[in-house]
């Protein structure tokens, strides 16, 4: 039986196909089908746009997604986990009555796109009681035959299970041989996620995404109770293949990162004080992400996320929008979600939106705001009064089929130096007395995006333009208008690295995306240092 | 809602046994989860997202001797079925051992506990909306902007191995947490609860709370950071002890990287280290918060008892750290109870000279785990207590402080309620009471709202 023949005869008339599934009537999938199979997902989508649209729905999209990802950790010398997990299902959203309504499932097949469809618009109608306002979506192309897929040399999926377990084995005991390092722990994540997007609009697409996270953390234990650790923070995850694990050679990092550890048992406790920090970008990404990224966030700032995440300082927009100082003329922030290897880079986002490239922050004034089809009109003013078009900037995401998507941010990445190439050795040697600080650490901001703080993995004393000794127990306090615009150089393309988070947490329901944060070593002036080493 | 769809326990059985059957390994074990997730989420006193939806996985554990690898699915064909047993068992054999793998579990005993209620898995998109309603609509007219997040679940899970271990429980939970703000943006005020029972949320109460904060937060002032007497509100209290009860775990206490580890080797269990005042159980029969009997493994969780009058009595033990520390495992039932006091949170007030009043924490992050050592702010409802009365709204302050200081700096308790204690608002069972501390150390002011 063809697949499509297969769909066309529903589940129930199948469910006998399976040997057991007599037993388990409503639990057994309709037949082994492959979802991801071009002519079946477009056959189940098409079934499920027409079931909403004609059970009132006056918008639909469904999503049809197969996330495979497999973990795997050890810790010093043994495995510790290996799991490999696949994941199938749709979502189909719909409009009615001008509210949203979304249901899913894992059950994949004709029937069953029909019936969520239908649940998706009574899920609608209940909502639309307690509606206000109808929803407007910006406008859209319709993408008929869209393609879309992460750059890829090495699929991880294909590489052998023992190639990743040695890997990571010689890196933990290349560690292991330095002298006080204890205990470390290493670890891969790999994830690839193939979707089709399909709406009441004329767009079909079909994407593949991949992503890999190699990952260590290594503990020195030293006299009188005291330990400290160092993770491998220079290694970012990235949208590749098994290319990425390769290129961040664990087995030849672990070392330093250990030593480094070791260093920091010894190293001077910071004295508490207003210093002049030079940034390292394997750090200042998260900075950037914590009081730039978020705060620029449209649902955030229109209130849709009081209640978890939180609202923004940006606020009221009328007030911000081409006004608000960010920083100075050298600081230009950018959305996008085309660089190779961008946790955030897509070829089409979850409406279907080509997203495109927008300055949030241009020569040190916010220009723009992140939005989805849903949040792009709110911003009408401003964009009649700039000459743009009303138009989404692609930023809408879910991070399963099971979960709606949303406004998830783009890339957004701090741009080098405009006018040369600011090498690192400048930035510090134009600070008295400073730390150089390197690697993210602990963070926590609050739910406006004002108030920060931050530590680290690796702290460098500066004393009068040069680096003299290790500092630990660091973490600096910020307040986020001050602090950009208390950076008073910025690195150039030389010191640039891309950072970024495999699992940054938004939304109610909780959903994690992966987002990458470029940006170049930076220098700030007069920062408020804690020091964080209380004993108990 | 539809009707929940979840793994029934004779589904569950049936399928583990075929998923068993198909198995070569030396040992296997098969852990089924399965929920229906119904949800809606409000802002600007409208709705503005929700979602249904179903899913259930199979994960296949699978060894050989000592080499252990696992693969999951929710694909429940025969073809799924099998190939997530295949890959278990392809990827363990490629594994190194793992010289830590004690076998799987035989049969068990486990005790009675199943925190399932119809009302939170009958609970309709209607019935949802109508609760919104009843926060949202008094917040319009009362000119307040409310925004919210009403989840609720109903599932099941089981574990079966090759050495004939079954074990099922099903449950349901639910939580309805609201954020009242005022429209000039200076007032912001939180109410949440969370229950296995939907019948025990009241949406009006809880709404009322958040709107009451709201007005009384408007156009907060600021105080100056330092050490603070501060009265912690239960969920701004279970946001801290949340912390110190992840912390509990033997073996990193035995490695010496951890507060409980004691200078110069072993770990500090049978020493006191909290206020006498302080007591906190595990205990998944117990219906205020009721847990999974089992865990992951099929192991029991029975009840613990963690700290009893300040005194360390356990720590949280796996079968291969319990084994070599010649104690029983104790699993991670994930749930506590934390004793209390007879002190309500008006008399705390009552009786503070100058101190603050906090509803909950944000963004709370590890600093130091040599001293369980967190940050993180105040938000939604941060009070000045002056002179035995709450005297005005103040700006939101930056904490660091341990849960182990502020449980030593007890004034009083008072009677322990169950919260929502996670950030997102999805919690798990925790009770806790309100507590007034001294010595709370406040290091910045912070401008949000």
């Amino acid at each position: 039986m063809k697949r499509r023949e297969f769909l066309l005869h529903g589940a129930a008339a199948t469910a006998a196909l399976g040997a057991g599934s007599a037993i388990l009537p409503r639990l057994a999938a309709a037949a082994p089908i492959d979802p991801m199979d071009p002519a079946v997902s477009r056959d189940l989508a098409m079934r499920a746009l027409e079931a909403a649209r004609a059970a009132g729905a006056s918008y639909a999209d469904v999503r049809i997604s197969g996330n495979r990802s497999q973990a795997l950790g050890t810790r010093e010398r043994q495995i510790l986990f290996f799991n490999d997990a696949e994941s199938t299902g749709f979502g189909v959203r719909v409009i009615v009555n001008g509210a949203w309504g979304f249901a899913a499932s894992r059950e994949v097949s004709a029937d069953e796109v029909v019936r969520v469809a239908r649940q998706a618009v009574a899920q609608g109608r209940a909502n639309s009681a307690a509606r206000q306002r109808p929803l407007e979506l910006a406008p859209v192309d319709a993408v008929p035959n869209g393609r879309w897929s992460s750059p890829l040399e090495t699929d991880p999926f294909n590489v052998p299970i023992e190639e990743k377990v040695d890997l990571l084995l010689r890196a933990n005991a290349e560690a292991l041989k330095v002298n006080g390092a204890r205990f470390v722990t290493s670890s891969m994540n790999f994830l690839r996620i193939d979707k089709t997007f399909a709406s009441t609009d004329g767009s079909y697409i079909e994407q593949t995404l991949y992503r890999s996270y190699p990952q260590m953390n290594i503990t020195a234990v030293g006299e009188g109770g005291d330990f400290q650790s160092r993770a491998s923070t220079d290694v970012a995850p990235r949208a590749m293949g098994y290319e990425h694990v390769r290129q961040a050679n664990l087995p030849g990092n672990a070392g330093r990162w250990a030593e480094e550890a070791v260093r920091k048992l010894t190293a001077k406790p910071v004295e508490p004080g207003r210093y002049d920090l030079v940034l390292l970008p394997t750090h200042l990404w998260l900075t950037i992400h914590e009081s730039i990224a978020h705060p620029t966030e449209l649902d955030r700032i229109m209130g849709f996320e009081a209640n978890y995440a939180g609202t923004s300082f940006i606020s009221p927009i009328a007030d911000f929008l081409g006004k608000f100082r960010y920083g100075r003329d050298f600081m230009n922030i950018q959305g996008e979600r085309s660089t190779p290897g961008g946790l955030s880079s897509i070829g089409w986002d979850d409406e279907g939106v080509k997203p495109d490239e927008y300055l949030i922050v241009k020569n040190g004034i916010l220009n723009d705001l992140q939005t989805t089809r849903e949040q792009a009109p709110m911003l009408a003013d401003w964009y009649r009064q700039t000459g743009k078009p009303v138009r989404s900037h692609g930023n809408s995401y879910a991070q399963n089929w099971n979960v709606v998507q949303f406004q998830r941010m783009p890339n957004v990445n701090l741009l080098p130096h405009p006018t040369r190439d600011v090498p690192l050795d400048e930035l510090i040697g134009g600070v008295e007395n400073g730390i150089l600080i390197d690697g993210d650490g602990s963070f926590s901001i609050d739910q406006q995006r004002y108030n920060a703080q931050f530590g680290g993995q690796v702290f460098k004393e500066i004393r009068n333009g040069r680096i003299v000794g290790d500092l630990k127990d660091v973490a600096y306090q910020m307040r986020t208008p001050e602090f950009w615009n208390g950076m008073d150089l910025i690195g150039g393309q030389s010191t640039y690295f891309i950072g970024g988070s495999f699992f940054d947490g938004k939304g109610q329901p909780s959903q994690v995306n992966a987002v990458s944060h470029g940006c170049p070593a930076a220098r700030f002036r007069g920062v408020n240092v804690i020091n964080t080493g209380r004993r108990a | 809602m539809a009707e929940p769809r979840y793994l029934s326990r004779a589904d569950a059985e049936a399928l583990a046994q075929k998923v068993l059957s198909f198995t070569t390994a030396d040992e296997a074990r098969v852990n089924l989860n399965s929920s229906t997730t119904g949800n809606t989420r409000w802002a600007m006193n409208q709705v503005s997202t929700s979602g249904d939806s179903y899913d259930a996985t199979v994960t296949v554990t699978a060894a050989f001797g000592k080499k252990v690898a696992s693969a999951t699915t929710n694909r429940f064909d025969d073809e799924g079925l099998r190939q997530v047993v295949q890959t278990a068992e392809r990827l363990a054999r490629l594994v190194p051992e793992d010289p830590e793998y004690l076998g799987e579990l035989g049969p068990q005993q486990y005790v009675q506990s199943e925190p399932y209620f119809d009302a939170t898995a009958n609970l309709t998109p209607e019935e949802r909306a109508r609760a919104i309603m009843q926060i949202a609509g008094p917040a319009a007219r009362q000119n307040l902007v409310s925004t919210g997040f009403l989840v609720h679940s109903t599932g099941s899970n089981a574990v079966a191995t090759k050495r004939g271990l079954f074990a099922y429980a099903r449950s349901t939970g639910v939580s309805l947490t609201s954020t009242v703000r005022t429209p000039d943006g200076t007032g912001s005020g939180w109410a949440g609860g969370g229950e296995n029972d939907w019948a025990r949320l009241n949406a009006a109460a809880l709404g009322e709370r958040a709107i009451r904060k709201a007005e009384l937060s408007r156009n907060p002032r600021a105080v100056e950071p330092g050490e603070w007497t501060v009265i912690l509100e239960p969920t701004a209290v279970a946001n801290m002890v949340n912390l110190m009860a992840f912390a509990l775990n033997a073996r990193t206490a035995d490695e010496g990287r951890s507060f409980f580890s004691k200078q110069g080797g072993g770990n500090k269990l049978g020493e006191k280290f909290l206020d006498e005042r302080v007591t906190i159980i595990s205990d998944p029969a117990d219906p205020r918060i009721a847990a999974n009997p089992f865990g992951n493994e099929g192991l029991p969780n029975r009840r613990q008892v963690w700290v009893e009058n300040g005194t360390l009595r356990n720590l949280a033990y796996n079968r291969f750290w319990a084994q070599r520390s010649n104690r029983e495992p104790t699993g991670n039932p994930g749930t506590y109870l934390m004793s209390g006091g007879d002190t309500s949170v008006e008399q705390m007030i009552r009786s503070t000279e100058r101190g603050l009043l906090v509803t909950r924490m944000w963004y709370i992050r590890p600093v130091d785990p040599r001293t369980i050592l967190f940050t993180g702010l105040t938000r939604d409802g941060t009070f000045l207590v002056e002179n035995g009365r709450i005297t005005t709204a103040v700006k939101n302050l930056r904490w660091n402080e341990s849960p182990i200081f502020l449980l030593n700096n007890i004034e009083a308790m008072s009677e322990p309620v169950r919260v929502s204690a996670s950030e997102d608002g999805d919690g798990g069972a925790v009770m806790v009471p309100a507590i007034k501390a001294r010595d709370f150390t406040f290091t910045s002011l912070s401008d949000a709202v």
